[in-house]
């Protein structure tokens, strides 16, 4: 069973968020890059634990500039067996997929896993529009996955609960918490990750109909107003006639 | 012309955040002069509130698979047909997660999900989104004729427009079917879910051990809000796992939210940024959620919440 799984590069969770060039630009100055959580902890690692108990192989492909390669050979730590990266700027969602569609057919992969969402646009889109492109169902913030032969068990959130599914055949989904646990690679497997192999292929078509016309903060929080604890109750009048949230 | 806002159905009823994207969409018609069409998957009592909010026209699959985001899409890309529309709204909940992108990739069309805010359309068409979980905001341009917007749950806010929407069933074929759904296992309470609440009461390790939420549900349940936990709380099992919000759990933007006994890490921050007022109780002064907090009291969860449960018993005997 091949598995391909679609990784993003994302700034850690703890980077402070700015911007230059006008707003226009992610001011990438001191930030540290990693795989996006979502696409690592979840998506990944539950590929190599299905390949772990059924065989197999593990892809791992990513859209993007040769400053992605370090996340994609951590990937390969982690225990991907192969990478593939599609050398071009990741323009917007329905771009990349388009780029990892094309490649996925063409390898005649069928299974292919995402995060729920990057940390850093938090969009949601890749996994549904992949699936669309290729012609397999689509199950979005998928918690579980179970594989007996060519029947796929995945369990998603839906509102108040979850609901479990079943799937004959080849499918995509975007892994959210719940799928697997965050795997930390070993000296082995990180020296295995630098001789294992890294295709950078050039892109194949695909339109973008989006760009991030610039970028602003959030307005500042006004100063936190302090309640004596003993006088605690006073809160409530305050969210009251104060807030006007209750 | 009309804008075409795909629904979910939560048990004959369009869930709130589903009442939001039709809100939306009838805001944007009023400007562009267009007309509203919800369609949703399954049967609703009556126009399940639709009209309400805005809609002139709801359009019923009873033969389509909601779990199934092929025939869903199937049937909404039929309706766009059908209604010459030019924007499709959906909010962004676990339902419009799974037919919005395959939807815009059958359309070969732009998308932005997220929404926070209604178009701008002095040069070209913009809309806002929240990027980096809620630590800034982006202003995305859709270039394509065709536009879908996945709106954030309580972004746009509700506001009845009136009237009623004429309901038709969809009479058009699904398509094969490739999902079957074996086992719904939605918890049964009257409590409003947590990506819907307007007020939520959230607690972390400060209580010590899940034996103390007891003041922390009675204080929810006088102020009529949902419970929440941080992510810790949620890891060693004191609390159900649909309970944690931050980066990984559920992200809300509630209009209240109330922390106790919880420090405020990045990542708890980026789930609940969006939330209009945030209360801090905790007995570490300095606690980075102070910064994030418009009220804040330094003090003991266990000799804070009673107080609070007191004064919000009494707010309610006099309101």
């Amino acid at each position: 069973m091949n598995i391909l799984v679609c990784i993003s590069k994302s700034p850690d969770t703890t980077s402070k968020i700015a911007f230059t060039d006008g707003g226009t630009k992610f001011d990438e100055n001191g930030v540290q890059f990693i795989v996006n959580p979502y696409d690592e902890w979840y998506a990944l690692v539950k590929a190599l634990e299905l390949k772990e108990a059924i065989g197999g192989k593990v892809t791992v492909i990513s859209v993007g500039d040769a400053s992605n390669d370090p996340i994609i050979r951590k990937s390969l730590a982690v225990g991907a067996d192969e990478a593939v990266r599609v050398d071009a700027a990741d323009t917007d969602a329905l771009f990349v997929a388009q780029q990892i569609a094309n490649y996925a057919k063409e390898h005649d992969y069928n299974i292919i896993l995402t995060g729920k969402e990057t940390i850093n646009y938090n969009g949601g889109q890749l996994g549904g529009m992949i699936a669309e492109l290729v012609g397999l169902p689509y199950v979005a913030m998928a918690t579980k996955l179970d594989l007996v032969g060519d029947l796929a068990t995945i369990e998603r959130e839906i509102q108040g609960g979850s609901e479990v599914l079943e799937i004959n055949g080849g499918f995509v989904l975007s892994a959210a918490k719940g799928m697997a646990e965050q795997r930390i690679p070993n000296m082995r497997g990180i020296m295995a990750a630098r001789s294992k192999p890294l295709n950078v292929i050039p892109p194949s078509g695909g339109e973008s109909h989006t760009s991030v016309v610039n970028y602003e903060l959030p307005p500042a929080k006004a100063q936190c107003k302090y309640i004596d604890a003993e006088n605690a109750g006073e809160l409530i009048a305050l969210l009251h006639s104060e807030a006007k949230v209750i | 012309m009309s804008i075409v806002v795909f629904v979910s159905n939560t048990k004959g009823k369009i869930n709130k955040a589903g009442l939001e994207a039709i809100c939306y969409a009838a805001d944007v018609a009023k400007t562009s002069g267009d007309s509203v069409t919800a369609v949703t998957v399954g049967s609703l009592e009556g126009d399940g509130g639709a009209g309400v909010y805005g809609a002139s026209k709801l359009i019923t699959g009873v033969s389509v698979n909601h779990s199934d985001s092929n025939q869903v899409t199937n049937m909404v890309s039929a309706v766009i047909l059908d209604e010459c529309a030019s924007m499709i709204v959906t909010s962004h909940d676990n339902d419009g997660k799974q037919v919005a992108p395959r939807l815009a990739a059958r359309l070969n069309c732009g998308i932005v999900t997220g929404v926070t805010g209604l178009p701008d359309t002095s040069s070209g068409f913009t809309v806002k989104k929240n990027v980096f979980s809620g630590k800034a905001i982006a202003q995305v341009s859709i270039t394509s004729d065709k536009k879908i917007l996945a709106l954030l749950p309580n972004s746009h806010g509700l506001h009845e427009h009136g009237g009623t929407a004429e309901v038709s069933e969809w009479s058009g074929a699904a398509g094969t079917a490739s999902v079957t759904v074996k086992e719904v296992k939605v918890v049964e309470s009257n409590v409003v879910p947590l990506p819907e609440a307007e007020l939520v009461v959230s607690a972390g390790r400060g209580m010590k051990g899940p034996e103390n939420w007891g003041m922390i549900e009675e204080l929810a349940t006088e102020l009529g809000a949902t419970t929440a936990c941080s992510r810790p709380v949620s890891d060693i099992g004191w609390r159900p796992h649909h309970e944690h919000v931050g980066q990984t759990g559920v992200a809300i933007r509630p209009n209240l939210y109330i922390a106790i006994g919880i420090s405020g890490a990045i990542q708890h921050l980026a789930g609940v940024n969006g939330s209009k007022k945030i209360v801090v109780v905790n007995t570490d002064s300095e606690a980075p959620f102070f910064k994030a907090a418009d009220y804040g009291i330094v003090g003991d969860a266990f000799d804070v919440v009673p107080k609070l449960i007191a004064a919000a018993k009494a707010f309610n005997a006099s309101n």
